[in-house]
């Protein structure tokens, strides 16, 4: 019998929805999903796998990719098949004891002076909040590293509070610099690269996601818990380091 | 052994340097890149008796003149049906030559193809990023693209006069076919949307460059309108839009998206396809992982025994003559 009391969240989640589904991706890769809907109970759980993954490599792997509800699994060919990593992978799900850590903890700097923020006003008139309401509401908040994806380092976090959410723009505007924080629905995102973007530019971030350690050339990992700190004009033209970006 | 340098006279657009990718870094939103077309990359190395991995020049359909300042080389051009001028002559691709100081080469759409690779006999001083000279097309990360005006150097150069001449072209390789593989996301699809895409014959659109290629054709209609979470995609990866148009993810593809998988292109398939060019027409084959896998290792198999056949020096012309014929002889069964 189980005793309900020592049940963690990941077995509990196992047992509620029938397994992580399986699917083969072509000659190469392995696609598990935990669930068609987002939550942060089964984004933990592709988190906690990826984890126990890493630290202990099937033969043949070649890399894992944590999403929202899924993790990807790519091997090499000459080296396995999809029946034996599905075997082994079963064997991870199996073991995987309530290891879902919150990752590290990450601060990223930002500067929501005038001239990097240009939808703060508007973000604050459609939430009907003053804009260091704005502000506050964001550098109040956990944010949990969801995924990559879109360029390199483009790092997805969820946790943008309700009182401050705004759906995408319509359509993206051009040439948004490097460094933008920047929302839409619950999720927020430093950019690492002049890209056009329909969402909400709301800051600008000194610190940089693609950092130049070459061990550590990324600042997150998902799984990650990053926080918001606000800094004035002068602490980011001396933090700025955004111009090492190519 | 000597430095060569050369400059650019004419690039056209998403001509780039790379070597065999930096796998590895999906998780952080970074595809492998490389060659859009492997084993043409990998041949143009092998005939130089290079690495196959080093770093070589993609050639776009925009086509490239390089001029040689500095030194001499030799050279390889692989890949699609190019047109190559040089010192006054035209010749095609698949070929050996050596560049003199003074000299200059041009590399331009043919008939057919998408992508040539210029491979050299020496090293390219290019930058890398992620231990990679791949260039990441929509970020310039990596050794970058090659530009009109620049110039470019090389060390550890060298002339060798017994690999010039033709390069065998791998005949493991002319299949006109797409194999691909189910889903991962073909529950979200109507059934008669399956059937088309395995019986239909879609056409490359204008809508092609590293990140992906487009295809015009009939509509593959999802159950219902739906927004499924971001997903990690692969290369090969056939994500299909809300408005039913397939695209097929390609060497810098986005490392997550929302779109749903009809299907996915088996990764030894990938380099004939990019040598598709807009308007030429693709016939999709589907097969189960274990047919894809049991393909892709014979594929492999055979490549490798190719590109060793290209790696062995070919001496003199007589004996060049000699070999060519024996290995014209040899089969490879696809």
């Amino acid at each position: 019998m189980f005793h309900h009391k020592s049940l963690t969240l990941i077995n509990l989640i196992i047992m509620q929805n029938e397994k992580p589904k399986f699917k083969a991706i072509a000659d190469h890769a392995l696609l598990i999903t935990f669930s068609d809907v987002f939550s942060e109970a089964v984004h933990s759980q592709v988190v906690a796998l990826d984890n126990s993954i890493t630290l202990d490599p099937p033969q043949g792997l070649i890399e894992t990719v944590p999403a929202i509800v899924n993790l990807l699994v790519t091997f090499d060919p000459l080296i396995t098949d999809h029946l034996c990593l599905e075997k082994s992978i079963l064997n991870n799900i199996k073991n995987m004891t309530n290891n879902s850590s919150k990752g590290t903890q990450r601060i990223v700097h930002v500067c929501y002076e005038e001239g990097f923020s240009r939808d703060l006003e508007t973000v604050s008139k459609a939430c009907g909040l003053s804009k260091e309401a704005v502000i506050n509401a964001h550098l109040n908040e956990n944010y949990n590293v969801l995924m990559y994806g879109f360029s390199p380092g483009y790092a997805y976090l969820s946790g943008v509070p309700k009182d401050i959410q705004v759906p995408r723009k319509i359509s993206a505007v051009r040439d948004i610099d490097a460094g933008s924080v920047i929302i839409a629905g619950s999720q927020c995102l430093v950019t690492t690269l002049k890209m056009p973007t329909g969402w909400s530019i709301i800051g600008r971030s000194p610190t940089l996601i693609l950092t130049d350690d070459l061990e550590n050339p990324f600042l997150f990992n998902v799984g990650d818990t990053v926080n918001f700190k606000r800094i004035d004009l002068g602490t980011f033209e001396k933090m700025n380091k955004a111009s090492n970006y190519v | 052994m000597s430095d060569v340098e050369f400059s650019i006279s004419f690039a056209g657009p998403l001509v780039t340097f790379q070597d065999i990718g930096r796998p590895g870094n999906m998780r952080y939103g970074v595809s492998a890149s490389g060659p859009m077309d492997i084993v043409s990359f990998e041949a143009a190395n092998a005939v130089l008796g290079n690495e196959t991995k080093q770093t070589a020049i993609e050639i776009s359909l925009g086509g490239l003149i390089l001029q040689c300042h500095e030194g001499s080389i030799t050279l390889a051009i692989t890949g699609g049906d190019f047109l190559i001028e040089y010192q006054g002559q035209k010749i095609s691709s698949w070929t050996v030559l050596t560049l003199q100081k003074g000299e200059r080469l041009s590399v331009r759409a043919g008939k057919s193809g998408s992508w040539a690779y210029l491979a050299f006999s020496g090293k390219l001083n290019v930058k890398d990023w992620l231990n990679s000279s791949s260039t990441h097309s929509t970020s310039g990360f990596g050794g970058g693209v090659l530009k009109t005006g620049q110039k470019f150097t090389l060390t550890d150069a060298s002339n060798q006069e017994n690999r010039i001449g033709p390069i065998l072209k791998p005949n493991f390789y002319t299949n006109d076919l797409i194999h691909a593989v189910l889903g991962p996301q073909d529950q979200y699809f109507m059934n008669t949307a399956i059937k088309i895409f395995s019986n239909s014959i879609f056409k490359v659109s204008d809508n092609y460059d590293r990140m992906g290629m487009q295809l015009t054709g009939p509509k593959l209609e999802l159950k219902s309108a739906l927004s499924i979470p971001s997903e990690p995609v692969v290369k090969g990866s056939i994500q299909v839009s809300g408005d039913g148009i397939p695209t097929i993810l390609l060497a810098d593809h986005q490392t997550t998206g929302g779109y749903p998988k009809i299907a996915t292109v088996i990764s030894s398939d990938i380099n004939r396809l990019v040598q598709f060019r807009s308007n030429q027409s693709v016939k999709f084959v589907l097969i189960n992982s274990n047919e894809a896998l049991q393909k892709t290792r014979k594929f492999l198999d055979m490549k490798e025994k190719y590109l060793e056949k290209l790696s062995i020096s070919r001496g003199t012309l007589e004996q060049r003559l000699m070999s060519e014929n024996l290995i014209g002889g040899i089969e490879f069964n696809s």
